[in-house]
């Protein structure tokens, strides 16, 4: 169960190496998080995730998740519910693309979209079932300010992530009132493997402020949560601006 | 965590059906449970038994995920909640059955509140045997929490006085309890979790007056506290003091004593002789349902303290109160627990041995050097520990302060306490938690582990379940 501050005892990660996923577990586990349920491709960098978060105390274990596999979800998942109520479910897989490459490779875009799009409905709403089966729980859903409006630079990414975001935010608003709470966090860059290699934006983060950033949003219950929180603001200016402009802007 | 979760049936769970509206106001429904602290809501299914067979009837029908007996919801955390399962809302069960107006004994049920008890006993000239900081508590939630009062030096706990109670058990057996068994010691205390209290046979209290005769005293720092109660400890039936949290340096720990007995008739003036019983408590304006974070910063509640401070009497013998006054100052202002928002608040309450002194000295310290703004804290001195496995008093100090659990870093913080506690050989109070790391309980309550056998013994099925349970695995 979780605690007076919304601290959960077990704790599910989709996309179980996901810097910003392994980042957040940390946080809760020297918290209240005792089983962490870590779901993702099988590999190596899976084993030694769980290896970590076993060496802070965790009781981890892993199970074989592919986002690109939605006819699969209902039977990985279920099994993980089968074993005991999980508190929080962090949906953190996603891939960010190569937007260049991908307009040349409609294939390529495709699975941008499958994995961060697709696979989350699919993903999300058998949680999200779970959950209000056991009458509490969190999702927390990683989002992006890329969805919040369409970049140039990477509107395949930034469309997948505007698709997840509306489907979690309907998802949280049909929960309201069920016991399960879904929160979007919205990060802007954050310095992960994700975006190694890229030039970094303005407001850049890392994994940790944004898990940060999740363990206060569950404390207040927040459906909303950006990171850094000034992006709000930002945001809600940038949405603002004549296209024709905004086509100009450098972000 | 709890093992019978429902198997995740697939048709069912990839739509979520919309949250119900509540139309027939006789359905059963999910609807969202929180303790009176309102953090960590859960939603279950909220049943109303108005009678013994309906209550049996309701335990039988619970499904894997169980039930949980709920009284008026006064326990700050989530004793009284049950995710996913059914809560036994038992303030339908509000019969008082029997009064034995001359040897002081009443027959009620579980759902009836200690509020209805005064209102029908004090006009025979019979209170209550312990009552808590509010008189909406219900006998049942008197029991499971096994309740002290301001008079736990001299009396005990509020079992000590259950001469006898009705348990539905897990079996749907309805079995009478009585002191001495296991089943009983299990039962006090034991957060609803041995079975449903279905009735109780209490022993009252005479009294003369419905007035309470008052001493106050302030206390300059907490140890001039610690030894004005020490010494004064059993002349009065009723002690308890006010601590100023926020109070830092020389003035760390000050504080209000009220110490009070049950007014006699011939200390009433000549016009109030006349109807001596008379009990007719005040309700005030309540919160507004919505209140914004934050509007209990330290500034406003430092000069809460503060004032209430000041205004206090240095010294004043013999005072008349009324019992709302002295026993539930907030039961005047209807929801109180809403002005600490959305984020809801913690109680933190904790108990210390005789001779540990020095961690309470510590407790406070490090309270008062974090700055919460913490309204008034309430520090007693409790009597003998009472039979219950799990009941919370044993002699020594027991500290309760609020906190909004907005406050950043405050997870931490408590966690840091309750180290000190329990280094100390003490406990926190399971009425109030929402919070305790679960590795603690156990060292916290040596009870326990007889607890948890007898409840496999019981209750094999685990057909009580409450998230405290779950989260504490009790
Ligand atoms: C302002 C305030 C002041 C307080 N002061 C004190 C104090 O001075 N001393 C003190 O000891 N406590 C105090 N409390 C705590 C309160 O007395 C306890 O939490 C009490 O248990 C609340 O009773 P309830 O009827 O509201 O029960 P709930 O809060 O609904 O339930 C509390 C527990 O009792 C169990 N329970 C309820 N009914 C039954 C039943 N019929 N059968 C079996 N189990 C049942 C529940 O399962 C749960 O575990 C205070 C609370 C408030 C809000
Ligand atoms: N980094 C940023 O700047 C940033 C900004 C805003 C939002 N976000 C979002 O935050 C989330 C986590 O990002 P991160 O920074 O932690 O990146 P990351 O470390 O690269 O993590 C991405 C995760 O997604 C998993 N994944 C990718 N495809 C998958 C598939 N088909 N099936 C299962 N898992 C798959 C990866 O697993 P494998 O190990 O199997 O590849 C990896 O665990 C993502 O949703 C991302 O879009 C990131």
């Amino acid at each position: 169960m979780k605690d007076a501050f919304g601290t959960p005892q077990t704790l599910l990660v989709l996309g179980g190496t996901s810097e910003i996923g392994l980042a957040t577990a940390r946080r809760l586990v020297a918290r209240r998080t005792r089983t962490v349920w870590l779901a993702g491709r099988p590999s190596p960098a899976l084993d030694s995730a769980a290896d970590g978060l076993r060496e802070l105390g965790a009781d981890v274990r892993t199970v074989p998740f592919d986002a690109l596999d939605p006819s699969g979800h209902e039977e990985v998942l279920g099994k993980v519910f089968a074993e005991g109520d999980i508190d929080m479910v962090l949906l953190a897989f996603g891939v960010l693309g190569d937007q260049a490459h991908d307009e040349a490779r409609p294939l390529a875009a495709v699975r941008v979209a499958q994995t961060n799009y697709t696979g989350a409905v699919s993903s999300g709403l058998i949680c999200a079932g779970a959950l209000q089966a056991q009458g509490h729980g969190s999702l927390v859903v990683l989002s992006s300010v890329a969805g919040e409006r369409a970049r140039r630079a990477n509107f395949i990414y930034g469309s997948s992530k505007a698709g997840l975001d509306t489907f979690a935010q309907g998802l949280g608003d049909a929960l309201h009132g069920t016991g399960v709470h879904v929160m979007v966090v919205r990060p802007g860059f954050v310095r992960s493997k994700m975006t190694a290699g890229l030039v970094e934006a303005p407001l850049a983060t890392t994994p940790d402020q944004v898990a940060q950033a999740i363990e206060k949003g569950l404390r207040r219950r927040s459906e909303t949560v950006w990171v850094p929180g000034v992006l709000r603001v930002v945001m809600s200016a940038l949405r603002h601006v004549p296209r024709p402009l905004f086509r100009r802007l450098p972000v | 965590m709890s093992a019978e979760c429902a198997p995740v049936a697939p048709a069912e769970h990839t739509a979520p059906p919309p949250p119900a509206t509540r139309s027939d106001p006789d359905e059963d429904l999910p609807v969202p449970v929180t303790g009176w602290g309102r953090t960590a809501p859960s939603v279950a299914l909220l049943v109303r038994p108005r009678t013994h067979e309906e209550a049996v009837a309701a335990v039988h029908r619970c499904g894997s995920r169980g039930t949980i007996a709920r009284g008026l919801g006064r326990a700050y955390g989530d004793a009284a909640q049950n995710a996913g399962g059914a809560v036994l809302d038992m303030t339908g069960l509000d019969r008082v059955r029997t009064i034995d107006a001359e040897g002081g004994v009443v027959v009620c049920d579980a759902g009836v509140s200690l509020h209805r008890l005064m209102e029908v006993l004090l006009p025979l000239g019979w209170f209550v045997p312990v009552t808590p900081g509010t008189r909406y508590v219900t006998v049942g939630g008197a029991i499971g929490a096994d309740i002290h009062g301001k008079n736990h030096h001299v009396s005990g706990s509020f079992s000590r006085h259950v001469l006898s109670l009705e348990l539905l058990t897990a079996d749907g057996e309805v079995r009478t309890v009585v002191p001495g068994t296991e089943l009983f010691d299990a039962t006090a205390g034991g957060m609803g979790l041995t079975g449903v209290v279905l009735s109780a046979t209490i022993r009252l209290h005479p009294v003369e007056t419905s007035l309470m005769s008052v001493d106050t005293e302030r206390a300059t720092d907490l140890d001039d506290l610690m030894s004005r109660l020490t010494a004064a400890q059993d002349r009065r039936r009723y002690s308890v003091a006010w601590i100023d949290l926020l109070a830092r340096g020389a003035a760390t720990g000050r504080a209000v004593l009220t110490r009070g007995e049950h007014a006699p008739l011939d200390a009433l003036p000549v016009r109030a002789r006349r109807r001596p019983l008379d009990f007719r408590p005040r309700q005030l304006f309540s919160p507004p349902g919505f209140v914004p974070e934050g509007l209990l910063g330290r500034a406003s509640v430092s000069l809460f303290n503060e004032v209430w401070y000041r205004r206090a009497p240095r010294a004043r013998r013999g005072q008349l109160q009324s019992i709302p006054a002295f026993f539930h100052p907030l039961d005047g202002v209807p929801h109180w627990n809403r002005v600490y928002g959305r984020s809801g608040f913690v109680q933190y309450q904790f108990v210390v041995g005789h001779g540990q002194e020095e961690a309470l000295r510590e407790v406070v310290r490090r309270v008062s050097r974090q700055r919460c703004p913490s309204f008034l804290a309430v520090l007693k001195r409790f009597g003998e520990g009472d039979p219950g496995w799990l009941s919370f008093p044993m002699p020594g100090w027991t500290l309760a302060l609020d906190v909004p659990a907005g406050l950043p870093g405050l997870g931490t913080f408590l966690d840091g306490l309750d180290q000190v506690v329990a280094d100390a050989g003490g406990r926190v109070y399971l009425a109030k938690d929402s919070r305790l790391r679960p590795e603690l309980l156990t060292v916290m309550y040596p009870g326990l582990d007889r607890f948890r056998a007898l409840r496999a013994r019981l209750d094999p099925r685990g057909v009580f379940v409450s998230d405290l349970s779950r989260r504490l695995s009790l």
